[in-house]
């Protein structure tokens, strides 16, 4: 633009490449960072709609809460900060700026919220966790008002663990072959397959658990054991694991495939020997992201189990206890007592989940075909 | 390989040349493995597709007995022989609804702030908590909502039937402005049960919506960019647009799920049958919540009716869950986007 202003005609004639002196250089616009007028608007904002929500809320209408008070500092701040950045920038900039403070206090906010789970529970949990007896002993004979120094949740602790066991024995080979099935075998049945295990996908947790007791325990008189609560927590596995598999199954190139027929391998060689190694740790995160669930599952331990106070490892008699149902039994017993016993369990939970987590990060970041 | 052969030419009798069978059917092992997969197939098949079918069965003799008062009914009350779930089912969609209106902006804004705003070392730790957060057994989220959420959420719920209470759904029945106000009124409503449930459809949502964000074609974001977008721009331009049967498509699937929550909600809520729209006021029941209070001491016939209520509730996140996955299936996918 300031070229066509200024004639070519008057520049020097020794210096002919020289910009003109009023000609900015082209610079890329600044996408990721932040000027020095964003960061004084945002500061002052913040500092602005501490001040006067504080005013307002505390001094002047004499409201009360938390909670209520982050929400209107929010609010504030959002409109201070719109005020401040419309002084000196056109509207989009502002509805930029808006848009990003909106976004990233949604991120604190969510962050917020999750560490807020996870360390409270373990907080309210941790009086409970510092007696071994916590980790060593059953509730057999201890009331829920007993002290700390007594009873523990090795009965719920061995019943998850039982539990679990039973549902991956029954769910990995049929979730895992139902995955091969529809990948390797395929045929018009394998589409009614897939559209019924993701339709149970749908399958709300607490109808498991009724299915199970409907069948099993009213209509054949099986009495509430662990064998039943791994059998509901079966159900809710097989579609989960099946449909993870099969996703996992599908992104095996398909070039192995033919290389190892072309080898001469029959498809079940082929499918043994390269199609499922190759997909190993996909295969590994689609079963540990099924056992996470059923770690925690509540509701269908809840109706099909029953509540056991003692050490129980033989699933196929008497009621069993797990974790997540001990947890809601002493939550809801109302105890104080109780209740810290119930976070100290909902911790071990919290970190078999996380071990989980962890280990399911740890395969999944292997690479494909390194076996 | 070509001296081997040459070395065991002359010893051998010259034979005619047979053309290969190109198509010499199943292996004998591969025919085992067919029949086999195929077998484990059909037992997932009828064994899953018998969990339907069974609820579907069972709900019969219920939906003969009662006919259409099922549905309209608000009371459950086997001993007098009155049942329905109309207040139930209003309870178990406005939990749904708070926790919707709750996750859905956050899951939004969550995958964006991934996808878009979050400094590309944080983006891979981002995401993993995202996936810790889906993890975190809703029994968790239960003791979360009901020991450190309520205390607090009863002071936004005051605030709201206070200054919005002429709206009906911010109604409570208290008098809000009094020096000593009926605290209890507040707890145990579908409004924070919403709040603890919004905690587990937040995560799947996000991953949903994240993952479409993230394929938001790269040629069109710079072609925003070039023509002057600020960033928001660019996202309200080609990522929202591009993604939108992500967003819709993960809303939904957090929706079956919000459905279908149990025990969080189990652990909050104080189980009232009223047709209610006050949200924010003490008292509600859902179906999960219904079925897990209410299996143990029910006869055969009451059993068939919480079934029943079950099979409702299928139903119904089925159909969420089939028009979430035809969105997600039918939103533009990369493949077709020019570069």
């Amino acid at each position: 633009m300031a070229t066509i202003t200024k004639p070519p005609v008057t520049a020097p004639p020794g210096a002919p490449t020289a910009t003109p002196p009023n000609q900015v250089a082209d610079r890329p616009r600044p996408m990721r960072t932040r000027t020095l007028d964003e960061w004084t608007s945002l500061g002052g904002a913040l500092l602005g709609s501490v001040a006067l929500v504080w005013l307002v809320f505390e001094k002047i209408l004499a409201w009360s809460g938390t909670l209520g008070f982050l929400v209107c500092w929010y609010i504030a701040f959002l409109a201070l900060f719109a005020a401040v950045t419309s002084m000196g920038n056109p509207r989009p900039v502002v509805v930029d700026r808006l848009a990003a403070a909106a976004i990233h206090a949604s991120a604190l906010l969510v962050l917020f919220a999750l560490g807020s789970t996870i360390i409270y529970t373990i907080l309210k949990g941790f009086p409970a966790l510092l007696h071994l007896n916590f980790f060593t002993q059953d509730m057999a004979g201890v009331g829920p008002d007993a002290p700390l120094t007594k009873g523990g949740v090795l009965h719920a602790i061995a019943g998850t663990l039982v539990e679990v066991a039973i549902a991956v024995v029954i769910s990995l080979p049929l979730g895992i072959g139902t995955a091969v099935y529809m990948t390797e075998v395929g045929g018009r049945l394998s589409k009614t397959v897939r559209t019924v295990v993701e339709a149970m996908t749908a399958l709300p947790d607490i109808l498991a658990g009724l299915f199970i007791y409907t069948t099993l325990i009213v209509a054949f008189g099986f009495p509430r054991t662990g064998l039943a609560a791994a059998l509901a927590l079966a159900v809710t596995m097989i579609p989960i694991i099946a449909r993870s598999a099969e996703v996992v199954l599908r992104v095996v190139p398909g070039g192995l495939r033919e290389a190892g027929l072309a080898l001469g391998a029959s498809q079940w060689q082929t499918v043994r020997r390269v199609v499922l190694p190759t997909a190993k740790s996909g295969l590994a995160t689609a079963l540990i992201l099924g056992i996470a669930r059923a770690v925690g599952e509540t509701a269908p331990v809840l109706i099909t189990s029953g509540a056991s106070t003692f050490l129980n490892v033989n699933p196929l008699n008497d009621p069993m206890n797990s974790l997540p149902l001990f947890i809601y039994t002493s939550v809801r017993s109302g105890q104080p007592q109780a209740i810290v016993r119930g976070f100290g369990a909902a911790t071990l939970l919290l970190g078999l989940v996380f071990v989980l987590f962890i280990a399911t990060r740890f395969l999944a970041r292997q690479r494909v075909g390194r076996r | 390989m070509t001296t081997a052969t040459q070395a065991a030419q002359p010893s051998a009798p010259v034979s005619e040349d047979e053309p290969r069978v190109l198509d010499p059917g199943l292996a004998p092992s591969d025919r085992v493995f067919h029949s086999v997969a195929r077998s484990i197939g059909v037992f997932v098949l009828v064994l899953t597709g018998s969990i339907g079918l069974f609820l579907g069965y069972q709900a019969i003799p219920t939906l003969h007995r009662y006919g259409l008062s099922f549905f309209t009914q608000s009371q459950w009350e086997p001993e007098r022989d009155v049942i329905g779930i109309s207040a139930v089912l209003l309870g178990t969609f406005e939990v749904a609804l708070v926790a919707l209106v709750v996750a859905f902006p956050l899951a939004v804004a969550l995958a964006l702030y991934i996808s878009e705003y979050a400094p590309p070392r944080l983006k891979s730790t981002c995401v993993s908590l995202v996936d810790l957060m889906a993890a975190v057994p809703s029994i968790v989220y239960g003791l979360w909502g009901f020991f450190l959420l309520q205390p607090n959420a009863i002071f936004l719920s005051r605030w709201l039937s206070q200054y919005l209470g002429f709206l009906p759904i911010f109604k409570v029945d208290t008098d809000p402005n009094a020096a000593v106000w009926a605290q209890s009124r507040y707890t145990a409503s579908a409004f924070i049960a919403g709040l603890a449930v919004a905690m587990m459809v937040l995560p799947l949502a996000c991953a949903v919506m994240r993952g479409v964000f993230a394929q938001a074609p790269i040629g069109e974001r710079e072609a925003a960019y070039a023509l002057g977008a600020t960033r928001w721009g660019m996202i309200r331009a080609v990522v929202l647009p591009f993604g939108r049967g992500g967003i819709i498509g993960g809303t939904m699937l957090g929706l079956g799920r919000a459905l279908g929550e149990t025990v969080a909600v189990l652990l909050i809520i104080s189980p009232a049958f009223d047709i209610k729209f006050r949200i924010l006021e003490v008292g509600t029941q859902t179906t999960s919540a219904l079925i897990a209070g209410r299996f143990g001491e029910a006869t055969s016939s009451q059993l068939s009716a919480l079934l029943t209520a079950g099979f409702v509730l299928f139903v119904i996140t089925l159909g969420v869950n089939t028009v979430a996955a035809i969105f997600v299936g039918r939103s533009r996918s990369g493949a077709t986007t020019e570069i």
